[in-house]
């Protein structure tokens, strides 16, 4: 099992509560939409899974790796294990895309040509070669989804979680990007997108799990399982 | 590491103000230690070479028998406090007049040893038991005269102390106040880069990462504020020695020697790179918890 959450809950300092009571398992090499309104818990979600919030309740296994256990100095290990597309992209706007894709990979003080070889296959991989000496400001939106696409690549991490990297872009751009984290996906790595989009959501047919209020009010994957007995019979 | 100093250089460079005004105190700082350091190094020369020299002379009468003398010279050992006597012949003080006034014919006609007084030269362990050295020969019927210098070792000793207090206090200011300023200001330059710092961090950035560039600067500040200070104190010093040579008398009592400066300039690195790191360390530690 790759990530499993049992019983987790977590509540902020103002009393909101922003995931109940949630139990959820992930295989390895699933694709998973992760739906919901806004403040229904997703990003909450994808933040307790790289340790950047601890739960106030219950346990978080990520690749037999106790997350709530785990001593802070092990974090940035994790976190090269989990590649993370923000919402926010996070990109650092003084730095060239080539150099805020080789950032990762200069702290762990990666060998620079082996690096370069690495930059490269991720470039070419999610098509943004030729953007790559360019400043954040100077791309469009759905490259710039890419080239954070292609920070989160850059470890080859296991997992990738990605909080709602079509929220604002076309419907055509939004589909090439999905067809790259399908890619990804297919490549072996298990892929959780949070995400506000129906129509990628409806035509995929992957796994979803939608969360209301912080708790999970449908999961496909359980209701298959239920579902499949009585069909048997 | 040559990205760490990389991106240390590009800090720096990047808020020149900020830099200038970290290194200006750690310029004072340093310029401050390194003016006292010559000063207790120097005063405490002076005071062990007044202290290395007789400091009571006591000059016999005439009529003072070798017996006497050397009864008195007893007396004096009894004390336990003295550290060397040196008695000079009524010949052997012609002999230093003569020397003294080499060039001077007339005065040398004019004198012969019978007209000088033999005399003994007493130097005591302890500064402080001058007096009662000076009192017990005083008291003695062969003296003719005794000189002591009292009261310029009693000043030079009071003023050496209260130098060295008050060095002590301003320069523990102006540490402590290099400590604040440094952290303030590389705190400003950690808070100006908070966004950054997040993002790394969410990258897999270790604590280490985000802070080995801020700890380079700070000693990087330290470092060329102990150098500057240091080379500016050193050459008032240089350039006032001549003056101070002529004063004191003797040129070796002036902290000149390279040996002692290449010491100083050692400890001052080793103080700036710890003062760097600390302050840097203490900045930065607020931003990492």
């Amino acid at each position: 099992m790759m990530i499993t959450l049992e019983n987790v809950t977590k509540t902020f300092g103002t009393g909101a509560i922003a995931l109940s009571d949630i139990n959820l398992k992930i295989d390895k090499g699933e694709f998973v939409f992760l739906i919901g309104p806004s403040g229904s818990g997703k990003t909450t979600f994808l933040r307790l899974l790289t340790r950047e919030m601890l739960p106030n309740a219950g346990s978080i296994v990520v690749n037999d790796v106790d997350l709530v256990k785990l001593p802070n100095n092990k974090v940035p290990e994790l976190r090269r294990k989990i590649g993370v597309v923000f919402q926010d992209l996070k990109m650092l706007m003084d730095r060239t895309i080539l150099e805020n894709i080789s950032l990762p990979l200069e702290m762990v003080n990666m060998d620079q040509k082996d690096a370069q070889v690495r930059i490269d296959e991720i470039l070419e991989q999610v098509g943004i070669m030729d953007q790559k000496d360019k400043f954040p400001i100077q791309l469009s939106g759905g490259e710039l989804q890419r080239a954070a696409i292609a920070r989160a690549l850059v470890f080859s991490p296991e997992i990738l979680l990605a909080d709602e990297p079509t929220g604002n872009l076309d419907p055509t751009t939004s589909w090439e990007i999905v067809k790259l984290l399908q890619d990804i996906n297919k490549a072996g790595t298990t892929v959780v997108m949070a995400t506000h989009n129906a129509d990628i959501v409806n035509s995929l047919l992957k796994r979803t799990i939608a969360l209301e209020k912080g708790k999970i009010v449908k999961d496909t994957k359980k209701s298959t399982k239920a579902q499949a007995p009585k069909s048997n019979k | 590491m040559a990205k760490t100093f990389r991106t240390s250089w590009n800090h720096i460079r990047r808020s020149p103000y900020q830099s200038f005004a970290a290194i200006f105190i750690m310029l004072q700082t340093f310029f401050v230690i390194t003016l006292f350091a010559f000063i207790f190094v120097g005063s405490a020369r002076i005071i062990n070479y007044f202290e290395s020299q007789p400091k009571v002379t006591i000059f016999f009468k005439d009529t003072a028998k070798q017996s006497d003398i050397d009864a008195l010279e007893s007396q004096l050992k009894a004390t336990g406090k003295v550290s060397n006597m040196r008695f000079v012949s009524k010949e052997e003080a012609f002999k230093t007049y003569q020397q003294w006034n080499k060039d001077q014919p007339i005065l040398l006609d004019l004198v012969t040893a019978d007209v000088l007084p033999a005399s003994l030269e007493i130097a005591t362990t302890n500064i402080d038991d001058l007096s009662s050295i000076a009192q017990l020969v005083n008291a003695s019927p062969i003296k003719d005269n005794v000189t002591y210098p009292k009261d310029v070792i009693t000043n030079l000793v009071s003023w050496t102390n209260a130098l060295r207090k008050i060095g002590i206090v301003v320069i523990a200011f102006l540490t402590l106040d290099a400590i604040f300023l440094m952290m303030i200001i590389i705190g400003i330059k950690v808070s100006h880069k908070r966004q950054e710092i997040e993002i790394m961090r969410l990258l897999s950035a270790t604590n280490g990462y985000i802070r080995w560039p801020f700890l380079v600067e700070g000693v990087s500040y330290g470092v060329i504020g102990a150098v500057i200070g240091f080379i500016t104190a050193t050459s008032i010093l240089l350039y006032a020695s001549p003056f101070l040579a002529s004063y004191l008398g003797d040129a070796s009592l002036i902290p000149t020697q390279p040996e002692f400066l290449l010491l100083l300039f050692a400890g001052e690195l080793f103080v700036a790179v710890l003062l760097g790191c600390l302050s840097s360390f203490l900045a930065v530690l607020r931003y990492l918890k």
